[in-house]
């Protein structure tokens, strides 16, 4: 199969990706001291919200989803709400079948 | 088959990477439902899971984070190179990925073999003597790290190819969408390992 | 062999395209679209008689007891009985067979966006089969566990289990690509001027299906390794023993194989749609409210997997929670059988085999969405769950719903996919032969789970005794209609009368081109100005 890229797909700039790295290593680090806080119950909170900071950063820059078209971004969108009403619907049964809740 | 030029139609750029992003929605459900699974014994085992975690080893644990994120820089500025048609640097970059994707793979292999030589591994004779909530962690560690481990073992395969299209001049600066393509299944399996890290190594 | 004025006259056919491979080679190594689409259709047709077979098998067992079938063959067969229709059928059925043949046409199309991933999901698919088959017949013997491979159970018996869900997986990956394969296709390769609202409600009810297998197989396939992985490694997710919980495998098992149940019938759903203008000569009734229903019921399939689990021990939360969703997914299929009516009203009827087949999908389809609301109530539900009602329920979907809708497109394209007529008096006979017998077989079943008939039961109590016979009796006859409907099929595809370009005075694409296809479908792009069902 040949697919050209049209000309004016856009090129991220080098500069760009280097930062985006730095700041992914940043919140590593970042994750890693939060975790030495030992909030115990709690601390799954910080730890996706950085993990979900660090993969957005993964998406729209390495990936280059801000570069595309808004289809492709309902797509993802449909796919992780998918995916989340499946988690929360099955802790509709194991939050009080646990006794957590 | 005389049908087999006339299906060289254009899908077009956007069409192969389409097809790409929606392979890795099959991807984001396949681990989903793994992260489903964490999530509800996690629920229900929160202090065991608390307790386990502190028998990994962090230190390479985010070693291998780092590791895995600059192989992702290097992945995404190998396909920037390529399209400003620096060959040479972007086939330097590739090959820089794929370094870092074995050496996680070997800090992986390091991992659990000591896990295995303290006779931690599913059905062990130890494990099953502990309480079910370590049971349960250990078996999501494995399975969860070790499908994981085998998406990063195809990933640096596959980008082992792209090297070797690179060099010959089948990928190049006019048409490269199989190398982003390739660029965005080892994102992704960055990605994963992206949340994998905290909820493993770091919830003690 | 033909004179250049007969080769001028007849158009190429894709039958008869040359290329790279001569022979069988030609065909299984082909990625022209409509070449896996026959492939795929033959396959799909034989497992479903092997299927068929099976299921005469059981009811020969109900009318006596251990006669001639033991209890563990007896847990096979309707274990396999429910793999093969399942996997093999219904779920390939037709995105894979009439999906695959018709989508590129209809959207004036070559081919599909991925034509060797194409052909690649048919090789997953015979592969798959032949595992699934294999694991019948070595070692340990066929899975005895039903087609749900519940734990504890499906971890300890001594059948192939493992063999036969690494078949299951694979078919699994056959069903992905498929839908990758389609929601590409249908956004990237439609001809110049085809919006998405000028589609045919074909390939609107093909999208919806394609989401649909793109998103919850990968949920099954894990589920399935999980066990395999339990199996061999004793993980312990889904073994209290070590820790687990057998419910979460039922969560995750049903989280497909609800979506699943709407990948059966969204296209059959899409079929009957396109057949209701052409044999009614009017215009589809409510376009745009059939296919937003289509993504609105594949969007609320998601949310309902807990309506198998009522009588597994589920919170009463979730369980009032799936209860109320499952009543909200009747709605879009109620939207859709009344623009159905309404485009059949006052129409020009024309009423042959594919609209007999389209008007019994609405009844039998009817009948089974209307049971199923009545399993959906929750205090019903406990007493009729694991009941011959549940299995009256699910056949008049999958079969009278989702089969029926299947035979009636093969029926409506089969002089296209064959250049050739069948017998219509013949398709007739099988028609109402096949409508009788299914509904003595099938309808007892619910007055069976009524009076407490549980499924999966090898023998019962004398009380049930003459309902089985009359539903044997049942199968017997359907069995008979559709060795007519196939033996019509199979000769008229090789000595029916030629047909011509439009039999049936369609208006949308496939009607415009040759029957069959030459192989790259058009010899000129259409240009697309108007919506796909233009009567008046």
């Amino acid at each position: 199969m040949d697919e050209k890229a049209p000309a004016s797909a856009a090129v991220v700039s080098n500069k760009t990706y280097i930062i985006v790295w730095l700041c992914l290593l940043l919140l590593t680090a970042t994750t890693v001291s939060v975790a030495k806080l030992h909030l115990t119950k709690y601390a799954i909170i910080p730890a996706v919200a950085i993990a979900t900071a660090k993969a957005g950063l993964v998406v729209n820059f390495f990936m280059q989803l801000r570069e595309e078209p808004w289809v492709l971004k309902m797509m993802l969108l449909v796919a992780i709400l998918a995916l989340t009403l499946i988690i929360l619907l099955t802790f509709a049964d194991t939050w009080f079948r646990y006794g957590l809740g | 088959m005389m049908n087999e030029t006339a299906s060289r139609h254009r899908v077009g750029y956007d069409g192969a990477k389409m097809g790409m992003w929606i392979f890795l929605f099959t991807e984001l459900l396949f681990f989903g439902g793994m992260f489903l699974l964490y999530s509800v014994f996690r629920s229900k085992y929160a202090p065991d899971f608390h307790a386990s975690a502190a028998e990994l080893d962090v230190y390479l644990g985010t070693a291998n984070t780092a590791i895995l994120l600059t192989s992702s820089t290097s992945m995404a500025l190998s396909i920037a190179l390529l399209r400003k048609g620096k060959q040479r640097l972007s086939i330097l970059c590739q090959f820089i990925t794929i370094s870092l994707g074995m050496v996680f793979l070997f800090n992986k292999y390091i991992e659990w073999a000591t896990h295995i030589g303290n006779g931690i591994y599913p059905h062990s004779p130890a494990l099953t003597g502990m309480s079910r909530g370590k049971v349960i962690f250990f078996s999501l560690y494995y399975v969860m790290t070790g499908i994981h481990g085998i998406h990063v073992l195809i990933g640096v395969c596959v980008i082992l190819g792209m090297l070797l299209f690179t060099a010959k001049g089948r990928i190049h600066q006019g048409d490269f969408v199989k190398l982003e393509n390739t660029g965005l299944y080892w994102h992704f399996v960055d990605i994963i390992w992206i949340y994998l890290f905290p909820l493993f190594y770091l919830i003690t | 062999m033909s004179t250049t004025d007969e080769q001028a006259a007849t158009p190429l056919s894709f039958y008869h395209a040359k290329g790279k491979h001569s022979g069988i080679l030609s065909w299984i190594l082909s990625t022209d679209h409509k070449r896996i689409g026959i492939m795929y259709l033959i396959a799909i047709l034989s497992f479903f008689l092997i299927g068929v077979t099976l299921g005469v098998l059981m009811r020969l067992n109900l009318i006596d007891p251990g006669k001639f079938i033991s209890e563990r063959t007896y847990n096979s067969l309707f274990t396999i009985h429910g793999v093969i229709q399942i996997f093999l059928f219904i779920i390939p059925g037709i995105p894979a067979s009439l999906g695959n043949f018709f989508l590129p046409i209809l959207i004036g199309a070559k081919d599909v966006a991925f034509p060797r991933i194409n052909l690649m999901s048919w090789w997953f698919y015979m592969t798959g089969g032949t595992l699934l088959i294999l694991s019948i017949f070595i070692g340990g013997g066929a899975p005895d566990t039903g087609w749900t491979f519940y734990p504890p159970y499906s971890i300890r018996t001594t059948a192939n289990i493992s063999l036969a869900l690494f078949g299951v997986i694979i078919l699994g990956f056959s069903s992905i690509f498929t839908g990758l394969n389609f929601i590409t296709t249908i956004h990237r390769l439609r001809a110049p001027g085809m919006t998405f609202f000028r589609m045919p409600l074909f390939i609107w009810a093909l999208y919806a299906t394609a989401w649909t297998q793109v998103i919850a197989t990968p949920v099954l396939a894990l589920t399935l390794m999980l066990i395999i992985l339990e199996r061999f490694f004793a993980i312990g997710f889904f073994e209290p023993l070590l820790g687990g919980d057998p419910l979460l495998y039922e969560h995750m098992f049903w989280i497909y194989s609800h979506p699943a149940v709407y990948i059966m019938i969204l296209p059959a759903m899409g079929v009957v749609t396109e057949i209701f203008p052409v044999f009614s000569k009017r215009t589809i009734f409510g376009y745009r409210a059939i296919a937003f229903s289509s993504l609105a019921i594949a969007f609320f399939g998601y949310l309902v997997w807990g309506h198998h689990m009522f009588t597994s021990g589920m919170s009463d939360l979730s369980r009032i929670v799936f209860s109320l969703i499952t009543f909200m997914v009747a709605v879009p299929t109620g939207v859709k059988v009344f623009s159905w009516l309404s485009t059949l009203y006052k129409g020009s009827i024309r009423l042959d085999s594919p609209l007999l087949f389209s008007l019994s999908f609405i009844f039998l389809f009817s009948i089974a969405g209307l049971t199923g609301l009545i399993i959906g109530t929750l205090p019903l539900n406990l007493y009729l769950h694991g009941t011959y009602f549940i299995v009256g329920h699910f056949h008049y979907t999958m079969f009278g719903g989702a089969a029926f809708g299947f035979f009636a497109g093969i029926h409506y394209w089969f002089p296209k996919m064959t250049g050739r007529m069948f017998s219509e008096r013949m398709a007739k006979t099988a028609w109402v032969i096949m409508f009788i017998g299914f509904n003595v077989l099938y309808f007892t079943m619910f007055i069976l789970g009524l009076q407490g008939m549980p499924r999966r039961y090898f023998q019962y109590l004398p009380q049930f005794r003459t309902n089985h016979i009359i539903s044997t009796v049942g199968s017997w006859i359907l069995a008979v209609g559709l060795l007519i409907m196939f033996w019509n099929l199979v000769r008229s595809a090789f000595k029916g009368e030629k047909a011509p370009m439009n039999p049936w005075g369609g208006t949308t694409l496939e009607w415009q081109i040759p029957s069959p296809p030459p192989p790259e479908n058009f010899e000129t792009l259409p240009v697309i100005k108007h919506g796909p069902y233009k009567y008046d």
